[in-house]
């Protein structure tokens, strides 16, 4: 049992913001300078880029750095580096669509399901374990014979296909708040069953939910480009990291390594720092709950 | 301070004399919580002889839970551990390898949740023949016939079926009965019962209480009974020490822990508890809550700030375990307090 | 049984809980004057807490019905209003203090969420509403801005207290609410259940194994085991003078001073009725 604290502790709560170096050190703040520049190149790359990233030009293909193109030029002859910044936007914006339906979906059949229990819960689980069963590539192919290749269709279906991953694990822990006695005073209290989910149930399985969206954000990233390099997703001669992958990746056995692994270091880049950043939120989120 | 020498002398010159089988002296355990040493245990010193039944009663905080792991040496990994525990002459906290498992079949420990410490996908049957075989090097037929007959000792008759069951399959009472059980088969000399009764039923409890009992009595056994229920301690514990702040604040014959009791903290328990047998108008509960060793302040007594009787000389230092008519009492004004403690209340 | 002139504030009759084939409530019933103090005692099996929790609407009853407050509770509530006003005649305080506060919220918030839901009242209203709750369970300004894991486990039932209060129930249900507490804090809840009492004349159903506690804090008494009743009366008389055998040996059990545990059996005599 615990004796509590004596009277000089008590703190009030305090939230220490993100921006306390001390609290995120210094793996955090390059993470978080990383996944901010990365978010800024994704909203202004295409007033930032210096060339037309669509532009092909074959007598300039495989020339490396020179003069103002920092990162040479790719198989068509375009501008690396302004392929880059632009690229950034599907790139970035193609998972943070998919993490964004698939929480918000996961979460909320997790959440119906730990709060009705009984028939709801089983008829839920029933459905995912179904979904389970559908790799996200599988989905994706689906998906491209459905819309026709193109982002849309791949965020779509990796979406479904992350959802079942989030309602099972948010599932575990929401059926652990809903059972805690505080939930039931507050139904005995008559509060409704959306507040309480809410107000509490969500609230207080917000570190896993944190820790959940940036695992996913990392693997939406790396599947995207993987659906993209496979030409289901973002269709050439549109500027994408996994696209541009696939685009010069002879280029590495033809010794011009550089147009295929800039985007390449890219990707581990922001997703190494979302994971990193994700980490430290995990850890506020739960410091917060004591 | 007192001296550790002087109190287990004083513990020892008592009837039914002869070395300590269990000689704590000037115990002090400190763990490392956020970053900074804590106090748990401050100068605790406590004897058990052989065959003797010791209570120890405390409430959170007080330490009395440490100070059974302490024995056992189940602290926590980076606790610090200053004064001594000696067991049968040997200081416990030397032991090592086959001498550290010999210690641990002396001395059995029995936890408050039996299901906490049993394996959930092993049979009853083979956690309590394990540390026969292995331990003892007992034949698995002459470990199983032992169980049974243990079982049978503390009320489950059909011991061969219960030994094929799984832990799941009994109530906590049950449950209870079998560790007691399979404590005594390694035939310990000491046990270290560790609110053992406090997650059961009163009913259950009773029976269990007159289980240990019986048996400790029938087997000469020597026990360290710890609970937050001075009363249940004194049921079956030939004498009782009280903790409070992570330090000994009384040791007493049982009998007479209520009705003349030689600390205020001892008499403030006792009164605060309410009476089965009449309603008070109000019940005499102590102000403020109990302390961590940690949060005792350094130079005084740890309950002066609670206590009706606290004087100056009570905040000048932390007073001493000092003896009084077979007991010892960390009042400094035990004397005079003396009869005024147990029963009424006033000042 | 009391002869009070008012109409029971709650009544219990022929209550029935199944649980497919267990039957943990069997034909249990009882009335609990207004402004008076009932104790449901019982082992575990007994089926107390069952009981709290169909009271409470948050297990529904089998059979048999439950009237509090003049409106019969014995079906779930219809409409979140309903259920409201439900809460506004019988709280709850459970006997867990680590786990029936929201850990994410202070004292104040937590009791300030429960009269918004029962009262229309400004802010203003509310925070001197908080404040007088907070006060009239014996916490300060700073323990109500605090976290749940900075206080105690007292600290924390006196939150959970004030937190049913802010219903300004009828009729409080206690269950087990002082058994995880320190005996010295014990008593100073039990003082503070008798002092509300006083000021706000709220009718306690007691569900406790702690006869002790029985004694203290409630005037009549139910005995229920294996979920029948098996005894009732003024709780002084049930205690001193237990006619059922059962409540003898639930008397008999209890350590006091000078109590020494007896075996019902003797070892290879038979065994103990128990779950098995």
């Amino acid at each position: 049992m615990s004796t509590g604290v004596p009277a000089a502790d008590i703190d009030a709560p305090r939230f220490r913001a993100l921006t306390s170096v001390r609290a995120t050190g210094a793996a955090g703040v390059v993470s978080a300078i990383v996944v901010v520049a990365a978010t800024f190149v994704a909203v202004f790359g295409p007033l930032l880029a210096p060339y037309d990233p669509e532009l092909p030009n074959l007598d300039l293909a495989w020339i490396g750095p020179t003069g103002g193109h920092l990162l040479g030029f790719d198989v068509q002859g375009r501008d690396v580096l302004s392929r880059l910044l632009v690229g950034a936007q599907t790139s970035m914006l193609g998972p943070l669509v998919v993490v964004i339906i698939s929480m918000i979906t996961g979460v909320l059949l997790a959440i119906v399901a730990a709060w009705r229990r009984g028939a709801a819960d089983a008829v839920i689980s029933s459905g995912l374990d179904i979904l389970f069963a559908f790799p996200g590539i599988l989905l994706a192919v689906l998906a491209t014979a459905v819309f026709g290749a193109g982002l849309p269709a791949a965020a779509i279906a990796l979406s479904l296909a992350y959802m079942p991953y989030v309602a099972r694990v948010l599932r575990g822990a929401a059926f652990r708040e809903r059972s805690q006695p505080y939930v039931a005073a507050l139904e005995v209290q008559g509060a409704s069953a959306t507040s309480i989910c809410l107000r509490h149930l969500i609230p207080n399985t917000l570190p896993l939910i944190v820790a959940q969206a940036t695992i996913l954000f990392g693997y939406a990233m790396i599947d995207l480009a993987a659906i993209s390099f496979l030409g289901l997703g973002v269709q050439p001669p549109r500027p994408d990291w996994g696209v541009m992958i696939s685009e010069n990746q002879t280029g590495i056995v033809q010794g011009y390594p550089l147009p295929a692994l800039a985007p390449g270091l890219c990707i581990v880049a922001v997703v190494v720092a979302v994971n990193v950043l994700g980490e430290r939120l995990f850890e506020q989120a739960q410091a917060a709950r004591g | 301070m007192s001296d550790p020498a002087t109190v287990s002398a004083l513990q020892s010159a008592a009837p039914a004399a002869g070395a300590p089988l269990l000689d704590i002296a000037g115990l002090t355990v400190l763990l490392e919580v956020h970053g900074e040493k804590r106090a748990v245990l401050r100068d605790v010193s406590l004897t058990v002889r052989p065959g003797e039944a010791v209570g120890l009663v405390g409430e959170s905080g007080s330490g009395k839970s440490m100070t059974a792991r302490a024995i056992d040496r189940l602290l926590p990994r980076g606790a610090e551990v200053h004064g001594s525990i000696r067991f049968g002459g040997s200081d416990v906290n030397r032991l090592a390898g086959a001498d550290l498992r010999r210690y641990r079949n002396q001395v059995a420990m029995i936890f408050q949740d039996p299901r906490a410490h049993t394996n959930p996908v092993r049979r009853i049957g083979d956690f309590m023949t394990e540390a026969l075989q292995a331990n003892l090097a007992v034949s698995a037929a002459e470990a199983r016939r032992r169980a049974i007959d243990m079982l049978t000792q503390v009320g489950i008759d059909d011991g061969a079926r219960r030994l094929r069951q799984y832990p799941h399959q009994m109530s906590g009472g049950m449950l209870q009965r079998v560790m007691i059980a399979a404590a005594l088969l390694t035939k310990p000399r000491l046990l270290l019962a560790d609110e053992p009764t406090t997650a059961l039923d009163v009913t259950t409890q009773a029976e269990v209480m007159a289980i240990l009992d019986g048996l400790r009595r029938e087997f000469g056994l020597a026990m360290l009974f710890i609970t937050h229920d001075l009363d249940l301690a004194a049921a079956i514990c030939d004498r009782t020490a009280v903790m409070y702040a992570g330090q000994i604040v009384e040791i007493r014959a049982s009998a007479l822990l209520h009705d003349d009791p030689l600390h205020p903290y001892t008499a403030a328990l006792a009164a605060a508890r309410p009476d089965i047998a009449q309603t008070a108008p109000r019940l005499r509960a102590i102000p403020g809550r109990p302390l961590s060793a940690f949060e005792a302040p350094p130079q005084e007594c740890a309950f002066a700030p609670r206590c009706p009787y606290a004087t100056d000389a009570c905040r000048a230092d932390v007073p001493g375990l000092a003896e009084l008519d077979g007991g010892l009492s960390r009042c400094v004004r035990a004397h005079e307090l003396r009869g005024r403690l147990g029963g009424a209340p006033d000042e | 049984m009391s002869e009070a002139s008012d109409a029971p504030v709650l009544q219990a009759a022929g209550l029935r809980k199944e649980f497919g084939k267990l039957v943990a409530v069997d034909d249990v019933s009882f009335d609990l004057p207004p402004g008076r103090s009932l104790a449901i005692v019982g082992e575990s099996g007994s089926g107390k807490t069952t009981i709290a929790r169909m009271i409470v609407g948050l297990e529904r009853p089998t059979g048999g019905t439950i009237t509090a407050c003049g409106h019969d509770r014995s079906r779930p509530a219809r409409s979140t209003r309903d259920r409201r006003r439900r809460g506004r005649e019988v709280q709850i305080v459970f006997q867990d203090p680590y786990t029936s506060l929201d850990p994410r919220q202070t004292a104040e918030a937590t009791i300030d969420e429960v009269l918004r839901l029962h009262h229309g009242w400004r802010a203003d209203g509310r925070q001197a509403r908080t404040a007088e709750l907070i006060d009239l369970v014996g916490l300060d300004t700073r323990q109500a801005r605090a976290l749940p894991r900075s206080l105690s486990g007292g600290q924390r039932q006196r939150v959970a207290i004030a937190r049913a209060l802010a219903a300004q129930p009828a009729i409080l249900i206690l269950d087990e609410s002082v058994a995880a507490l320190d005996v010295s804090i014990q008593a100073q809840v039990l003082n503070l259940l008798a002092d509300i009492r006083d000021e706000t004349h709220v009718s306690y159903i007691l569900i406790s194994h702690d006869l002790a506690v029985v004694r203290q804090l409630t005037d009549e008494a139910i005995v229920l085991h294996r979920g029948k009743v098996v005894e009732r009366g003024r709780t002084a008389r049930v205690l001193d003078h237990p006619e059922h055998p059962y409540t003898q040996r639930l008397r008999a059990s209890v350590p006091r001073p000078g109590w020494k545990p007896r075996r019902r059996r003797q070892p290879g005599a038979g065994e103990e009725n128990g779950v098995s």
